[in-house]
């Protein structure tokens, strides 16, 4: 309380300015010289390394069947990273998933949805099965060993972490990406989705979409 | 010399007597697993200036408010919020995605159809206690909900 509050918070609002310029700054010299060392503009690159993101992973099913990306080749995917102990984010987007399925109607057959989470340890495979068939008959649990999903969320370039947090079950949460990947038939990406972008009608066309074009162009 | 008095007093209820706090639309997704914390959604809106300071319920062995952030780098995070201030007038929403009341602890699967009374404790307002109704799993809210 010596210091007057005012002046101290004006410096830090000063500080996240600053930093905030030079970010702004570094980000704009960086943007300008990767162009320039870019030979040909790039197919837009809306998010960033997006081209690395892969379908692979060595995991356990719900029916506790040990599963590859090899078994659902051929299929495209919709695949969201989360947890059981996750109250909202998660039986948010996972029943929005099951709503565009219901949408896709005969066409879902085209797209496998796949929940793999990022909390193996509490997320066995008898807690994935009573989960998932709660949201969707066709929607697929995956778990696996702690390794197994590190890998997996690598080769999706998707992060999560675990936060402390007394007032949760077991005394943690996971922090986690809510995004929906819409994965190729052979493993690459396609797009990413969030569910408060659109209502479900609006994504099962996109996907549709998607799947069109890709029959169009082969 | 009637007049002042009255329009002290006008002045003064609204701070001395209990600002009313209105709750509306709760509701919660029916659980799927009783070990696993369910999250309840509501509208918050006060009279005058007030804080939500706890809320409890038979169902669950304790109740608190999480607010999900999204950091830059879209990692989403479900933050413990110890009070909930309610600034007078404005509507403070509880919805999916934002803030929710997270319920652990359950003493049983929340099942569509059925309800349970929770009670929130405010500061100025004191305590209020609604009822909940158990939506479907895939509901989105209330109204417009589906199944």
């Amino acid at each position: 309380m010596t210091e007057d509050p005012r002046s101290r918070r004006l410096k830090s609002i000063q500080l996240a300015i600053w930093a905030g310029s030079a970010a702004i700054l570094m980000a704009v010299a960086g943007a300008l010289v990767w162009r320039a060392t870019t030979p040909d503009p790039a197919p837009q690159v809306a998010f960033v390394g997006e081209a690395d993101i892969r379908s692979e992973f060595t995991l356990t099913d719900h029916t506790g069947r040990a599963v590859t990306d090899a078994d659902y080749a051929g299929d495209w995917q919709l695949v969201f990273f989360g947890f059981t102990n996750c109250p909202d984010i998660c039986p948010t987007t996972l029943a929005y998933m099951a709503s565009v399925l219901d949408e896709l109607g005969p066409r879902a057959e085209d797209v496998a949805p796949l929940f793999i989470t990022v909390d193996p340890a509490r997320d066995t495979v008898p807690v994935m099965a009573e989960y998932v068939a709660a949201f969707h008959p066709r929607l697929v649990g995956l778990t696996g060993t702690e390794a197994q999903v590190a890998e997996a969320a690598e080769n999706f370039r998707t992060w999560y972490e675990r936060v402390e947090d007394e007032t949760a079950p077991d005394g943690y949460m996971m922090a986690h990406q809510g995004y929906m990947y819409l994965m190729r038939p052979d493993g690459g990406f396609e797009a990413v989705f969030q569910e408060q972008e659109q209502p479900p009608e609006e994504l099962a066309e996109t996907i549709l979409g998607h799947i069109e074009d890709e029959k169009g162009a082969t | 010399m009637k007049l002042p008095i009255l329009a002290l007093l006008a002045t003064a209820l609204p701070l001395a007597a209990h600002a009313d706090v209105t709750v509306s639309d709760p509701w919660v997704r029916a659980s799927i697993l009783a070990s696993r914390p369910a999250a309840a959604y509501l509208t918050l809106v006060s009279d005058g200036d007030d804080r939500l300071l706890e809320a409890s319920t038979p169902v669950a062995a304790e109740v608190t408010v999480h607010a999900t952030e999204v950091d830059e780098a879209g990692l989403s995070r479900m933050n413990h919020v110890p009070t909930v201030e309610l600034p007078a007038a404005e509507a403070v929403t509880f919805a999916p995605g934002a803030m929710h009341l997270m319920l652990t602890g359950l003493s049983e699967k929340l099942v569509e159809g059925t309800s349970f009374p929770l009670t929130l404790r405010f500061e100025t307002a004191g305590e209020v206690t609604v009822d909940v109704p158990v939506l479907g799993v895939g509901a989105s809210g209330p109204e417009g909900g589906q199944r």
